[in-house]
């Protein structure tokens, strides 16, 4: 799958693989300590949270599960 | 006015397969639709649970009726953030889905929760709701207002205009016998000079009739 940043597509897949393993052998077994992928994942997220800015994608300021949300006076 | 929608959904596999398995679900050959995948937010609580945040692009297919109508929105792409809690200790996922554009054309949002199947340990059921709404029906109320209050004002203006017009057609109605009343009386008037003119004619004519017959006798 791609990223909405194409350069991150890479990082992205990668930081995936990683996260995948851990999610199902450690996380769901009830070990959430210790994640391996925090690197991977900081160096994908510095790549598509420019990407997100660059498209202007109204991603700020939305509380999470949407609970007050505040609906974004751009949306098209 | 929302739209709700509400249903159920079985997947015959364990719960954590189907957990591991809503990570891996894109692309499929039922996700053409879905353009880029992105998680902008993850974290692990003090309580073991996941928070995670996923950004989705899709294609914005719409009806032709609706391309012409909204002829804007058919060049953009539509942005779906969908958050979810993954509990692995109580074995659910709780998952809040909704678009962040074309929000003024249409919102669609999903709740759903992911738990063990109640007739089957070895299954898990989706519960799913969803809410549909739309801001233009707030413009068709708004064009139902607006026309009521525009008719109301008119209703004073007819019933205004009325009045108006009965009064002055009243109000004309003694001004006009006073006109008559001169006219008659000038007639009138007319007819006595000439009543009297001819009296008096006639009177002359007596009295000289009168003087003529005496100085016959004499």
């Amino acid at each position: 799958m791609n990223s909405v940043g194409e350069a991150c597509t890479d990082m992205k897949r990668e930081y995936d693989q990683c996260f995948n393993r851990w999610f199902a052998e450690k996380f769901l077994k009830g070990d959430g300590s210790g994640d391996p992928c925090t690197d991977l994942f900081k160096r994908y997220q510095q790549c598509v949270q420019k990407a997100i800015k660059e498209k202007e994608i109204p991603i700020e300021g939305l509380e999470f599960m949407g609970h007050g949300k505040e609906k974004s006076e751009n949306s098209s | 006015m929302v739209k709700y929608f509400l249903g159920q959904s079985v997947l015959r596999s364990s719960w954590d397969q189907v957990f591991a398995a809503f990570w891996q679900r894109y692309p499929n050959p039922y996700s053409k639709h879905v353009l880029t995948e992105d998680i902008v937010h993850r974290e692990v609580t003090p309580d073991q649970k996941l928070l995670s945040r996923r950004l989705l692009t899709k294609t914005n297919r719409m009806p032709r009726w609706a391309e012409r109508l909204f002829p804007a929105n058919v060049a953009h792409s539509v942005y779906i953030l969908e958050d979810s809690i993954v509990d692995p200790q109580n074995q659910t996922m709780t998952t809040f889905t909704w678009n962040i554009n074309h929000a003024r054309l249409m919102v669609v949002e999903e709740r759903c929760v992911y738990c063990v199947n109640s007739d089957n340990s070895g299954w898990t059921e989706i519960h799913r709701e969803a809410w549909v709404s739309s801001s233009l029906f707030g413009v068709s109320r708004a064009v139902q207002e607006f026309g009521l209050a525009r008719f109301k004002s008119n209703v004073t203006k007819t019933m205004k205009g009325f009045e108006y017009i009965l009064a002055k057609l009243q109000g004309e109605a003694p001004s006009k016998t006073l006109v008559e009343t001169a006219k008659e009386a000038k007639e009138k008037a007319k007819e006595t000079a000439l009543a009297a003119t001819e009296k008096a004619k006639d009177l002359a004519n007596k009295a000289a009739t009168k003087q003529q017959q005496q100085q016959q006798f004499v």
